[in-house]
């Protein structure tokens, strides 16, 4: 009854599912200041291993032996509650991914998914939700006004581009028909990706996501002209690494629900008809898989390095006037379509 | 090992509900909500109503107390009194409690009709919610759509 | 196995706690997760009881009067910089 080979497969699948998702996530802050170097014509960091490929090691190294200082005024507990916070609903998100097709090894079955919840998509938008704690927790806690005024200009951002992003995705449930984020990509085979039956959907919860992860043009929390350093003004050493990080990892895991959602995840066009045995297919699909998702990633550092931000009313504007009658007019285009069918 | 979850949550749920009460501090008060929740949601996970729990944490850790820790952050609370001052207000509402229970302990407890613990399907509340209770669901409806109107009304300046 | 009766004492040990809360505590805040507090203890004994949709209802009916619960609160607050709960026997016509 005690499924011994079950536990081992899962313990090995979440730890590899983590540092993947860790490697990538550290991976890009060196993608990202590479790519922000050729933008600018520039070389970039290049002094820590051959091409600079082990500047993301020392970063990490960096953070950890500088001191971590706690403010005098700072409420202790919660100033370390809220970063830890940040980096647990950024590395939980990582749980219901679908990596890719099902393996057969040694006559079993294995799913490249830690788990396939029914409710899938509301585990990941609860998560999203989730994420505001940490900077609303951290910023109070170090009790410093321009923390807490940013903290308030972050929650804000973030509570008001949910309701576009939820908007957004239950169009996206009226045509799948499930909440299964496995049964999503599955219901996309071929070249029936979901973009082609919502792309204004797609558009909406693209914004959101930028919105969500505070990159430009949404990176208003933490502009410097402004607001010092934003909500982690009073962070050093690791605590703000954890901050910075957990950036890079919601980056990643928002590629990869984009990926599952809109762009069909781990399937892959003609691979179907070309009869290779099932594993073949199963690497094929993984590898498809990244390739996406490196491809969002490029796309949030593009961005990041090519528009400036924007004003905070404008910011406000754009998400209560602007995405969420967006939103509402997809939900209900996408109601009747489905009702005519 | 749902017993062991079980006593796990029930304890948690009930040490940060006495957290909630008894906390001096109302950022602390509403972290051991929130952790109370969160609990409450173990426990539908445990009764098998997988898709309450993630609406259940949707709801309350995602809007609801993200709108309680706002206000507390906004407000200088550092000098309301934060319990009763008198000794007898404390013996009332003692009191009170305890009437209550006794009052719940009598009733609930022999009309008590638990159903068979199970995976809740979605398939039949959706059906339920827009055939049998369509006029409830449209009337809270009107009811968001009220409030909305009502919070904004309130929330602008004289 | 779960004890039969375990879900009804959980709810009625949380629902006791929640209006202990409300009659001890001052600031209005606190008074009003208090009351959430008790309304997910109904909750709970209802989702063991029978089928959740009014388990939905009454999240409904929260969300909604949190929303405009707090907004009164920051009116109030607004007026006499207080939430002590006293300064509400204030408010007439």
């Amino acid at each position: 009854m005690f499924d011994f080979f079950f536990i081992i497969e899962k313990l090995i699948l979440i730890s590899a599912v983590l540092g993947i998702t860790l490697f990538i996530a550290a991976y890009s802050t060196l993608a990202e200041r590479k790519l922000a170097a050729f933008f600018q014509d520039r070389i970039g960091p290049d002094r820590a291993g051959p091409f600079g490929l082990l500047q993301p090691l020392a970063d990490g190294l960096k953070f950890l032996f500088k001191e971590a200082i706690i403010p005098a005024k700072a409420d202790r507990f919660l100033f370390v509650l809220g970063p830890s916070l940040s980096m647990l609903a950024a590395c939980m998100a990582c749980a219901v991914i679908p990596w890719g097709p099902d393996l057969m090894l040694f006559g079993r079955t294995v799913a490249l998914q830690i788990t396939d919840l029914s409710v899938g998509l509301l585990y990941l938008f609860g998560l999203v939700s989730f994420g505001v704690y940490g900077v609303m927790i951290g910023g109070w806690a170090s009790n410093n006004k321009y923390s807490l005024l940013s903290t308030i200009r972050a929650s804000s951002q973030m509570i008001s581009y949910e309701l576009a992003m939820g908007l957004s995705l239950i169009a996206l449930v009226l045509t799948t028909g499930t909440l299964s984020i496995r049964e999503i990509v599955l219901g996309q085979p071929g070249w029936h990706w979901n973009i082609l039956a919502q792309p204004l959907g797609f558009m909406i919860f693209i914004v959101c996501a930028f919105a969500e992860t505070n990159r430009v043009p949404f990176d208003l929390p933490e502009c410097e002209t402004e607001l010092v350093g934003g909500y982690h003004t009073e962070y050093s050493g690791m605590q703000l690494g954890f901050y910075l990080f957990a950036e890079y990892i919601n980056m990643f895991i928002s590629s990869a629900v984009m990926t599952c959602l809109y762009f069909g995840g781990f399937q892959m066009p003609f691979i179907a008809s070309l009869g290779l045995p099932q594993n073949v297919v199963a690497l094929f699909g993984v590898v498809f898989f990244f390739v996406k998702i490196l491809m969002f990633l490029f796309l949030f550092i593009w961005i990041r390095w090519t528009l400036p931000r924007f004003r905070y009313d404008q910011l406000m504007r754009l998400g209560w006037t602007g995405l969420i009658p967006l939103a509402i007019i997809n939900l209900l285009a996408t109601a009747v379509f489905q009702l005519c069918n | 090992m749902s017993d062991i979850f079980f006593w796990v949550f029930s304890v948690m749920a009930v040490v940060s509900a006495l957290s909630v009460v008894l906390n001096r501090n109302p950022i602390y008060s509403v972290l051991s909500l929130i952790v109370c929740f969160f609990s409450i949601a173990g426990h539908y996970v445990l009764m098998g109503a997988l898709f309450l729990c993630a609406v259940h944490i949707v709801v309350y850790a995602g809007a609801i107390m993200v709108l309680f820790l706002f206000v507390i952050m906004l407000m200088n609370l550092k000098d309301v009194p934060e319990f009763v001052s008198k000794w007898w207000h404390f013996g009332a509402a003692g009191a009170a409690v305890a009437a209550m229970v006794f009052g719940l302990a009598t009733h609930l407890f022999q009309s008590y009709n638990p159903r068979v613990i199970g995976d809740m399907q979605l398939k039949p509340i959706a059906q339920a919610l827009f055939t049998t209770y369509a006029v409830p669901f449209e009337l809270s409806a009107i009811l968001f759509l009220s409030a909305v109107i009502g919070v904004v009304a309130l929330g602008k300046s004289e | 196995m779960i004890p039969t009766y375990s879900y009804l004492v959980l709810g009625c040990i949380l629902f006791s706690i929640g209006t202990l809360g409300v009659l001890i505590r001052r600031n209005v805040v606190i008074v009003l997760m208090c009351i959430e507090l008790m309304l997910n203890a109904v909750n709970l004994i209802l989702v063991s009881v029978c089928e959740p949709v009014f388990v939905f209802f009454i999240m409904m009916v929260a969300a909604v009067e949190v929303s405009v619960g707090l907004a009164l609160i920051a009116r109030v607050y607004r007026k006499f910089g207080t939430t002590d709960i006293s300064t509400f026997g204030q408010l007439k016509g």
